[in-house]
C-alpha cells in the first residue's frame, strides 16, 4: 500500500482531466450572460427535469456520503442505515413544499433563502440570520468533501510529508475554483452527468461482484454478525434504545437537507415547479444507490478487513476485489463526486453572502456585473477557507462542525417552510425562535465529545438535538407571534403565496 | 388522499418497530435492510401517484 498504484492513478487522472475540460466548456452551454448573478449562480433557471436530476443527484449524494455511510455501517451496523429512512423522507417534503418556494423565488427574482425571507417577512435581520446559518453550516460541509477526496487519493498509495500530504487536493481545488469562477453553476451541472453515470456503474459492479466473491449475502451478513457481537450499540438490527435516535436523526436530517444553500441552489436552478415535482419522483433512484453503498460497510467485515479508520472500508474493498484500473475508475467517481457538491456549495454560499450580507449591509445599490463579480470572488474565498480548515485543523474538527451545522440548519425550517403555508408567524418572532434554537441546540450538543443525541427528560429515550432545539424554536416563534398579534403590532407581510 | 400518499411512506420509514427484524430474509439479506431499501421505490411510486392526481 505504500507505493503509488500507477494503474489506478492513471485512470483517476484521466477522468479528472476530462471533467476539468468540461468545467471550462460549460460556460458556453445554454449560453447566458455570466456577468449576471442569476446566470452565473443559478444557471439562468434553465435546467429542465433531466439536468436537474443529474445536478441534484450529484449535489446531494456527496463523496463524503459515499465514504461516511459505509464507514458508519462498518462501525455499528444497523444504526448506520438511518441514512435510508432519511433519504425516503426528503422527497415527499421536496414534492409538497419546494415547487411553491420555487415559484415565489422565480416571480420575485430571489436566488437564496435569505432573499425569500426578507421579501416574505420584511425583516433584514431575519434575512441575515438565515443567511449566516446557511453559510456557517456549509463551510465544514465543503471541507468534508476534501476529506472524502483525500481518502481515495490515499487509497491509491499517495503519501506525502506534512503539508505535502495535501498537495493533490490543493491542486484539485485550485482547478475547481477556476472553472467554478469561470462557468458558475453550469460547470457542476455538466460534470454531474459524468459523475453520476460513473457512480451507478461502480456501485452496480460492487454489489454484484463483491458478494459473489464473498459467498453471497447470507454469508456476508453471518460474518458481519460475528464482527458486531459484543460491541456496544452495534448489531445487524437496532436495539430498542436506538429506536428514537434512529427515527429523530433521520427526520431531523431530512428536514435540514433542502434548507442548505447548496440544495436550494440546485432546486431554484430548475426551469419549473413541475421539474422539481418530477425529480421528487425520480431522484430516489440515487437513494437506492446510497443504500447499496451502505451495504459495503457490512461487506467489509465479511472480507475480513480490520480497519483503524472505518472510512477506509469502501476504498479498501475496491482495491481487494477489482483490478487496479477499475479501482481507479471508482476512486475517480468518488473524487468527482466531491467536486460537484463542493462547486455547488461554494456557489450557494457565494450567492448567499453577496445577496444577504454584502448587499443589504455594505453596498445597498449592488447589482449587475458588480454583484456577479463579488459572488465569483466569494466562491474563491469559500474554497480557500475550506482548504485552510483541512491544513490547519484535524479532520475531526470538520466532522464536528458539520454535525453542529445540521443542528443549526434545521433551525431555519420555520422561517422558510412555515412561511410558505401559514400567515400566523411574525418575522421578529421567527428571528427570536431561530436564535433560541441555535443557542439551545449548540448547548445540547456541546461537551468534551460532541453528541447529537440528547436524552429526553423523563422519557428515558434519546432524541436528535436538532429536533429538540427546533421544538423550542417553534414554541418561541409561535408564542411571540401570538403576543405581537394580540398587541396589534403585526408587521406587514408579503401577499399570500397562494397556489 | 394526495396527502396520505406522501405521509404513509414517511410514517413507515419512521417505524423501526415494523422493520427491525432479521426474518424473513431475501437472498440472505435480513428484513431490516431489504425492507427499507424496498420502501425507497415504493415511496417514489406513491409520490408519482400523488403527482398524477395533481395533474388531473
Amino acid at each position: 500500500m505504500s507505493e503509488l498504484n500507477w494503474e489506478a492513478a492513471s485512470v483517476f487522472i484521466a477522468f479528472f482531466a476530462l471533467v476539468t475540460v468540461l468545467g471550462f466548456i460549460a460556460a458556453r452551454w445554454k449560453r447566458g450572460d455570466l456577468g449576471k448573478i442569476d446566470e452565473w449562480g443559478l444557471g439562468g433557471r434553465r435546467f429542465g427535469p433531466v439536468i436537474t436530476w443529474f445536478l441534484l443527484g450529484g449535489d446531494l449524494y456527496t463523496a463524503y456520503t459515499v465514504i461516511a455511510v459505509p464507514a458508519l455501517v462498518y462501525a455499528v451496523g444497523a444504526f448506520g442505515f438511518f441514512a435510508v429512512p432519511y433519504t425516503i423522507l426528503i422527497y415527499p417534503l421536496l414534492f409538497a413544499a419546494f415547487p411553491r418556494l420555487w415559484r415565489v423565488c422565480r416571480d420575485h427574482g430571489h436566488i437564496t433563502a435569505g432573499d425569500y425571507v426578507r421579501w416574505r417577512f420584511d425583516n433584514r435581520w431575519l434575512e441575515l440570520a438565515v443567511a449566516l446559518t446557511g453559510l456557517i453550516a456549509t463551510m465544514p460541509y465543503i471541507a468534508l468533501q476534501l476529506v472524502g477526496m483525500e481518502r481515495v487519493i490515499e487509497a491509491m498509495g499517495f503519501r506525502g510529508e506534512g503539508a505535502w500530504s495535501h498537495a493533490p487536493i490543493t491542486i484539485a481545488f485550485v482547478i475547481l475554483a477556476l472553472y467554478t469562477y469561470h462557468s458558475g453553476l453550469r460547470a457542476p451541472a455538466l460534470i454531474a452527468f459524468v459523475k453520476d453515470v460513473m457512480i451507478y456503474v461502480f456501485v452496480i459492479a460492487a454489489i454484484i461482484i463483491i458478494p459473489a466473491q464473498l459467498g453471497g449475502y447470507g454469508e456476508i451478513f453471518a460474518k458481519a454478525e460475528q464482527a458486531y457481537a459484543g460491541k456496544a450499540g452495534a448489531g445487524l438490527t437496532l436495539n430498542e434504545a436506538q429506536y428514537w435516535p434512529y427515527i429523530t436523526l433521520a427526520l431531523g436530517s431530512a428536514m435540514a437537507l433542502f434548507l442548505y444553500p447548496h440544495s436550494l441552489t440546485g432546486i431554484l436552478s430548475a426551469s419549473s415547479g413541475d421539474a422539481i415535482k418530477r425529480n421528487a419522483i425520480a431522484l430516489p433512484a440515487y437513494s437506492i444507490v446510497l443504500a447499496l453503498i451502505a451495504l459495503l460497510g457490512v461487506m467489509g467485515h465479511a472480507a475480513g478487513l480490520k480497519l483503524d479508520n472505518p472510512q477506509d472500508v469502501a476504498p479498501r474493498l475496491f482495491l481487494m476485489f477489482f483490478p487496479d484500473w477499475f479501482s481507479g475508475f471508482a476512486f475517480a467517481a468518488i473524487a468527482i463526486g466531491a467536486l460537484v457538491p463542493a462547486a455547488v456549495m461554494s456557489i450557494g454560499a457565494a450567492n448567499t453572502f453577496t445577496r444577504n450580507v454584502w448587499k443589504p449591509f455594505i453596498e445597498p445599490g449592488l447589482q449587475g456585473e458588480k454583484e456577479a463579480f463579488i459572488a465569483k470572488v466569494v466562491s474563491l474565498v469559500v474554497k480557500v477557507g475550506a482548504l485552510a480548515v483541512i491544513f490547519l485543523a484535524p479532520a475531526k474538527f470538520a466532522i464536528d462542525l458539520q454535525l453542529l451545522g445540521g443542528v443549526w440548519m434545521i433551525q431555519v425550517f420555520p422561517a422558510i417552510i412555515f412561511g410558505l403555508f401559514l400567515r400566523r408567524f411574525d418575522g421578529r418572532a421567527l428571528l427570536a425562535g431561530l436564535i433560541a434554537g441555535l443557542i439551545f441546540g449548540t448547548w445540547l450538543v456541546w461537551g468534551p465529545k460532541l453528541t447529537p443525541i440528547t436524552p429526553l427528560p423523563g422519557a428515558g429515550v434519546g432524541v436528535y438535538a436538532g429536533l429538540y432545539a427546533l421544538a423550542l424554536n417553534i414554541a418561541v416563534a409561535a408564542l411571540l407571534s401570538a403576543m405581537i398579534s394580540a398587541a396589534g403590532r403585526r408587521a406587514p407581510q408579503a401577499v399570500r403565496v397562494g397556489d | 388522499m394526495k396527502l396520505l400518499l406522501l405521509i404513509v411512506p414517511c410514517a413507515l420509514a419512521l417505524a423501526p418497530w415494523v422493520y427491525n427484524r432479521v426474518e424473513p430474509q431475501l437472498f440472505g439479506v435480513p428484513f431490516f435492510y431489504w425492507a427499507q431499501i424496498a420502501l425507497i421505490p415504493a415511496a417514489a411510486l406513491a409520490t408519482l401517484a400523488a403527482y398524477l392526481m395533481d395533474r388531473r
